[in-house]
């Protein structure tokens, strides 16, 4: 009953979006004062249908519907009732009713911001954001519906994927949708203000906020999910350069390259192209990541259950609103104001662009890596794949020379900077950066060419973001990101450079040498849950002044039958360690691995500390 | 000659260009270098010359292969044509089992010997990855 309501909610959502669709297109702009509360009216009414749509697929869920298919594929009776709801977005067919709830909500926020902005390009902006909600409206509607009816309903439900019962796991996809689709605004409105010429200081400040909410849900979302690959995958590592990690990370250089160059448009009313091409690119970014994770075409450990259908139709989408957007550009690039103004070499505009080459130039290897051996693969069959040492080797040359620039950059003055000029304090620092590195690397017998300035670099950006602390020409907010990537960077290396691990197939009672330490297997219990069976193992790790006690876990769920390891972490600021066990075979043997990993609770700081910057922005009461 | 602002520009179509190629010509050849080829057991006793390069085997475990050491494990990766006898010291996924799908990837030592460096994960137990599925369809 409620599913039905839920599925005419949706039919009427999708009449309604077409009739917006053409009432947008021929309301002349707002000239009538009246039809802006009409149009508000529409938008709302068309949110709240998705809304109850929604909510009546979070009901199925938490009743456990089985006439539902999609609750009976995805769900079970004896699940948690938090993974009821979170598995309401967890399968693809709610996951993508998320995307067009967050899509109309965002709709409705913009028509409530945008009294302001020029009447032409609100109204375009909604007619864009209208098609594209119109296109994900037929794509769940055809394609995906959520709420496809099985009669006669089975008694009991598949069940979801273990892995995904998960609190972290459960947040992660709607933060990182709400980053998707704020890209959708700015991709909408660039074209609207290309279209309506007004290409202006008030657009661009508006849009900045656009592109700076984007771009702290992306960051977020991203690092939501690297921390669940880390302790649920049960690898210890947290980014393995997997296509689906790829497809989340390419918009994200897109939309760093462009809160970079914004600020150029907004404070030198330079580079008005460059941040249109940017916003289309990092638009059309964020759908094909949908299209290939959902797609099946990626070739990906992470991926789940999918079909071609539906990738082909976001193809066939995308494809559409591109070349729509390269015709807008095309035609009406005569819009954009082209004024001659001449650059000099050292400038803070000069060094904005430098850092949107490299985030460029990154994107470019990670998109490479990503889509290479689909092209090989329909080429001459061949079936390949990409690992990291591919990105590795393309990006820490580059790396060395973009942490120079992102060094000395922010001090740069705009438009024309004093004459180069060597300060010794500088010198002296890099020295003892470089020094520090050296000693590092060469203590850990490390003999890597790139390993010591890579190194030595990073030292330098983290002392420099730290002096810059005492500036105060500077905004807060730029050095408290800055800060955090500097973190990131020296966390992720020393991480690297440090880490140890030690595995081994053991017995109940084995014990194992290594390092000057050693390793007990002492107890297994079991233990039994309502939707699942847990053995968990009690290890000692016996070290020369300290003991570290693990109690990891494998679970053996009933509903799909499947076994996952949950690592047992022991956290501090200095160093993480992991363990983790599995089972290998009937008679006894479990594989354990052990993981000593430094630094590890910094990488994670490090990016909240660089969100925390882009959030400071956002409410920075300068910025209007 | 030229006006200062024409060399300026020529300056720039040229240091674009540049960095274009060189970036092309970085990746295509990292790309060249760092591919790991997917193969079944029957694609590995097909091979005429055994290269030390890292290359991916997929198939199934054999059942009753399994044979585990205190610091080793021994498998075969079959596709129910040829067998493939796998080497692994390391940490396998939770879903390695016997009588289902597993890719491994490492060095071949000659057409019946694989040193594996790593065994990879899946998420689901229906999942088999897209490379197996079609070892298995082919054969």
């Amino acid at each position: 009953m409620i599913n039905q309501f839920g599925n005419y909610s949706l039919l009427a959502a999708f009449f309604l979006s077409i009739y917006l669709v053409i009432h947008l297109s021929f309301l002349n702009n707002f000239k009538n004062f009246k039809t802006k509360p009409k149009v508000i009216g529409l938008l709302s009414v068309q949110c709240f249908m998705v809304i109850v749509s929604f909510i009546s697929l979070l009901f199925a869920f938490i009743r456990s519907d089985f006439s539902n298919e999609t609750v009976y594929n995805n769900s079970h009776t004896t699940k948690p009732i938090f993974y009821k709801i979170s598995g309401t977005w967890g399968n693809h067919e709610g996951s993508l009713l998320l995307w067009l709830l967050v899509l109309t909500i965002f709709l409705l926020i913009f028509i409530f911001r945008s009294n302001h902005l020029s009447k032409k390009l609100t109204n375009l902006t909604l007619l864009f954001q209208e098609v594209i909600i119109l296109g994900f409206l037929g794509f769940i509607i055809f394609t995906s519906n959520p709420f496809s009816v099985l009669f006669p309903f089975p008694k009991e439900g598949l069940g979801l994927n273990p892995i995904l019962q998960d609190p972290i796991l459960a947040i992660h996809p709607p933060i990182l949708y709400l980053g998707y689709v704020g890209t959708s605004i700015i991709f909408s409105s660039s074209l609207a203000a290309l279209v309506s010429n007004s290409i202006n200081k008030l657009w661009v400040l508006e849009i900045k906020k656009w592109i700076l909410v984007s771009w702290i849900f992306l960051t977020i979302g991203i690092m939501l999910g690297s921390i669940w690959a880390y302790y649920e995958l049960g690898w210890g590592g947290f980014w393995f350069w997997d296509p689906v990690e790829n497809v989340s990370l390419m918009p994200w250089f897109c939309l760093t390259a462009l809160l970079h160059s914004i600020i150029v448009l907004e404070k030198r009313n330079q580079l008005h192209s460059w941040v249109l091409i940017l916003s289309i690119t990092t638009f059309a970014l964020s759908m094909s990541g949908t299209f290939l994770v959902r797609s099946g075409i990626l070739n990906s450990i992470h991926t789940f259950a999918n079909d071609p259908t539906r990738g082909v139709y976001i193809l066939i989408f995308l494809l559409i609103l591109l070349v729509i957007s390269i015709v807008i550009y095309f035609v009406f690039k005569k819009n954009i104001p082209e004024k001659k103004i001449q650059s000099f070499l050292i400038s803070k505009e000069i060094t904005i662009m430098t850092n949107n080459w490299f985030m460029m130039f990154f994107l470019s290897v990670v998109l490479i890596g990503t889509i290479y051996p689909i092209f090989l693969e329909v080429l001459d069959g061949s079936k390949i794949s990409i690992g990291p040492p591919f990105y590795h080797k393309l990006i820490t040359p580059f790396l060395i020379i973009f942490l120079v620039f992102m060094s000395v950059g922010p001090s740069i003055k705009w438009i024309k900077d004093k004459k180069f000029k060597i300060y010794y304090d500088q010198i002296f620092l890099l020295i003892i950066s470089l020094t520090l590195s050296y000693l590092i690397i060469i203590k850990l017998g490390q003999s890597y060419l790139f390993s010591i300035p890579l190194l030595g670099i990073s030292f330098y950006l983290f002392f420099q973001t730290s002096k810059d602390f005492l500036k105060k020409n500077l905004n807060l907010s730029q050095k408290i990101s800055h800060f955090g990537f500097a973190i990131l960077i020296l966390s992720i290396l020393l991480n690297g450079l440090l880490s140890k691990e030690f595995s081994s197939n053991m017995k109940l009672g084995d014990e194992r040498k290594f390092d000057n330490k050693i390793m007990q297997f002492k107890n297994l219990e079991t233990k039994n849950y309502s939707n699942f069976k847990s053995l968990i193992g009690k290890f000692e790790i016996i070290g020369e002044n300290n003991k570290l006690i693990f109690y990891p876990e494998i679970r053996i769920y009933n509903q799909p039958l499947t076994i996952t390891s949950e690592a047992d972490i022991i956290t501090n600021f200095i160093s993480d360690n992991f363990l983790v066990f599995n089972v290998l075979k009937e008679d006894g043997y479990f594989n354990v691995r052990y993981q000593h990993k430094p630094l590890m609770l910094w990488i994670w700081i490090s990016v909240i500390l660089i969100s925390l910057g882009g959030i400071l922005r956002l409410f920075d009461q300068n910025e209007r | 000659m030229y006006g200062k602002k024409v060399k300026l520009r020529a300056l720039f179509i040229f240091l674009i260009f540049t960095s274009l190629s060189l970036t092309s010509y970085l990746i295509f050849k990292s790309l060249e270098e760092n591919v790991v080829y997917f193969k079944s057991p029957s694609d590995v006793k097909n091979l005429t010359v055994i290269k030390n390069k890292k290359i991916r085997v997929g198939g199934m475990v054999k059942l009753n292969s399994v044979n585990v050491s205190e610091d080793q494990i021994f498998f075969i990766i079959t596709d129910f044509k040829n067998d493939l006898i796998v080497n692994f010291k390391g940490s396998v996924p939770n879903l390695f089992e016997e009588g289902k799908g597993v890719v491994a990837e490492g060095f071949l030592n000659d057409n019946n010997y694989f040193r594996a460096v790593k065994i990879l994960a899946k998420h689901d137990e229906n999942y088999m990855p897209p490379e197996v599925n079609q070892a298995l369809k082919n054969n």
